[in-house]
């Protein structure tokens, strides 16, 4: 970004140089928050129920334009509309202002996500360190609106994800550690910067234990991001809709936009850490067309990874409140210090990394990839081949009056 | 030792789980869904769909009621009216007036089974709503017309031997379900099997 503003720039110097970087930041964060994160928050509650349609053998939303795709829209202005009750036993001004904070929370971490080479709000030296933080905010946001609700419901979900928040904080932020060991930086474009083009030169191939890093942490930003199969916080059966209970209209879109937004946080981060980020081979020497291509690749892996929690939640059921306690504090907490450890030890012993190891772990995972590749097909041939909804002409009987 | 066992044994268990779930549910994205878009999107109506005799809504074949008031005396709601006149100069049965109020009917079918033209019979209609109870009730008859009478030969008419035709064809429907048809109805649309026929002949 600052390279890209220097040639913009030309010779200004001092204070209108750092002005200069002010603004062109404050504008390129804008055109990411209006032009991308606040429709893709919209866009992708339109793709999760259509997705979700189909794993259900059904339709999904597709009436509004073209494949439903403009549906987000008209809830998006239903939402607005609707009236933004305020109950009276409320502590009002928490009650207000807890949206934002978590609003906040989830858009302060698109100052560190890398679309490309350039294309970064901030590229801070800590900024792995900084997205932790900040998006940690969101559960203070929680927290507020379960408490000031005044209202059993919300108490509850703002606790339980206060707790399942601050838990998973803690995997998660283990995991983080085998990228940022093997990269030796904190900086986003550091940490991309230190992986290669090809997919078995991707952090996540590097060893077996930074493939474990890579599962952890994944699964532990699901849990950080409220999602099924951690959804507990809000979980609809037992919590009406948990901290949101109590909130409407525009409010309460705030908080579902920062959940659905936040999956592409999620994406972009374990696209960073660990599948590569922006890398693509150098195939011309003209920075626009790269920077492109680096914002395709990028997109790509990161959407691919939303597609896969949308289908992990449509997949999975809620685990329970002790199961979740007991997988973070017994099972990750422990393997992701053994990612760690792993990860530490192998860099000791193989100081350049060892080629054969980085094969054979991609290997690996291309082999799970085909069996299941196979286990999909054994479950399409499995299918009962029925369809109730042959409503051939004929299939009709006899003459119609 | 049995600990880290049992320990080990979770982990793989949820790992080969999910993954085992995962790919049921990815195999879902090749198959078509169930959903029926209906009314909009379908296509064929699902009134094409039915059986010849599912019980829709009623309707009179004018043209070939004898007048007979055999389906007003069946009717066990009455929501059948008839009224017919016998024209001295001409020994011909006027009907004035075939009301039949749908907002009452329950679609028994009993007015039906004593017809002995097939006159009244349900249609595969079923979307009937309508904003006034007034007009739920069909009046067939706008004026007095002449009820039919059977002739002791085939029906040589064409307009009206068409519909007999059809009125005939929803009885013999009736006494046996499924079977073929007689062979003096030959429709042109009839194929061997009436189950398989396509709609939309008459």
């Amino acid at each position: 970004m600052q390279a890209f503003l220097d040639t913009l720039l030309g010779d200004a110097a001092g204070l209108e140089r750092q002005l200069g970087y002010l603004a062109g930041m404050v504008v390129f964060g804008a055109v990411v928050v209006f032009g991308f994160v606040l429709p893709f928050a919209g866009i992708v509650t339109w793709a999760e129920r259509r997705i979700w349609a189909r794993i259900q053998s059904r339709v999904g939303p597709n009436r509004v334009g073209p494949f439903g795709f403009l549906q987000w829209l008209a809830d998006g202005v239903k939402n607005i509309l609707k009236e933004d009750i305020i109950p009276t036993v409320a502590d009002r001004p928490l009650f207000r202002f807890a949206p934002y904070v978590v609003m906040v929370g989830f858009v302060g971490a698109f100052v560190c996500v890398p679309f490309s080479g350039d294309l970064i709000i901030a590229d801070l030296n800590i900024g792995i360190l900084y997205i932790t933080a900040v998006t940690s905010l969101v559960v203070v946001g929680i927290l507020m609106a379960g408490w000031s609700s005044n209202n059993r419901w919300s108490l509850l979900g703002g606790i339980r994800a206060a707790t399942q928040i601050i838990s998973y904080e803690i995997p998660a932020s283990l995991a983080i550690f085998p990228a940022v060991l093997l990269s030796g930086t904190l900086s986003m474009q550091g940490i991309i910067g230190e992986q290669g083009a090809a997919p078995w030169q991707w952090h996540m191939f590097h060893s077996p234990f930074t493939l474990l890093g890579f599962g952890l942490f994944f699964t532990a930003a699901l849990a950080e991001g409220n999602r099924t199969p951690f959804d507990l916080a809000e979980a609809e059966s037992e919590l009406v809709a948990g901290f949101a209970t109590e909130y409407s209209g525009m409010r309460s879109t705030l908080f579902f936009m920062a959940e659905w937004g936040n999956l592409y946080v999620i994406g972009a981060l374990v696209t960073t850490l660990y599948l590569g980020g922006w890398q693509v081979p150098q195939f011309t020497y003209n920075p626009v067309l790269m920077n492109l291509a680096q914002v395709g690749v990028f997109m790509g892996k990161s959407l691919a990874c939303v597609f896969f929690m949308i289908w992990l939640r449509a997949t999975l059921p809620r685990v329970r409140v002790d199961q979740l306690m007991a997988m973070c504090w017994k099972y990750m907490v422990p393997l992701a210090m053994l990612s760690v450890l792993g990860t530490a030890t192998m860099m000791v012993a193989l100081p350049n990394g060892s080629h054969t190891l980085r094969m054979a772990t991609f290997a690996v995972v291309v082999g799970v990839v085909i069996r299941f590749a196979f286990k999909v097909r054994f479950h399409l041939k499995r299918a009962r081949k029925l369809d109730y909804t042959s409503l051939s002409p004929g299939a009709s009987q006899g003459l119609s009056s | 030792m049995s600990a880290v066992t049992s320990w080990l044994q979770n982990v793989t268990t949820s790992c080969s789980t999910v993954f085992e779930g995962l790919s049921i549910t990815f195999s879902h994205f090749f198959r078509k869904p169930y959903t029926v878009e209906y009314p909009d999107r379908m296509e064929t109506r699902v009134q094409d769909t039915l059986p010849f005799r599912y019980r829709g809504m009623l309707e009179v074949d004018l043209e070939i009621c004898t007048g007979c008031l055999a389906c007003e005396r069946a009717c066990p709601i009455e929501c059948i009216v008839i009224d017919t006149t016998k024209d001295k100069a001409t020994r011909q049965l006027i009907i004035n007036r075939f009301d039949i109020d749908l907002a009452k009917c329950m679609y028994c079918g009993l007015c039906s089974e004593p017809c002995p033209t097939g006159s009244i019979h349900h249609t595969r209609e079923f979307e009937g709503s309508d904003y006034s109870l007034e007009s739920m009730m069909r009046r067939y008859v706008k004026f007095p017309v002449a009820a039919y009478k059977p002739k002791k030969t085939a029906e040589d008419d064409p307009e009206i031997m068409p519909v007999l035709e059809r009125g005939m064809r929803y009885l013999d429907e009736y006494a046996q379900p499924e079977a073929k048809p007689a062979s003096g109805t030959t429709s042109s649309s009839d194929t061997a099997d009436p189950g398989s026929g396509p709609g939309g002949a008459a």
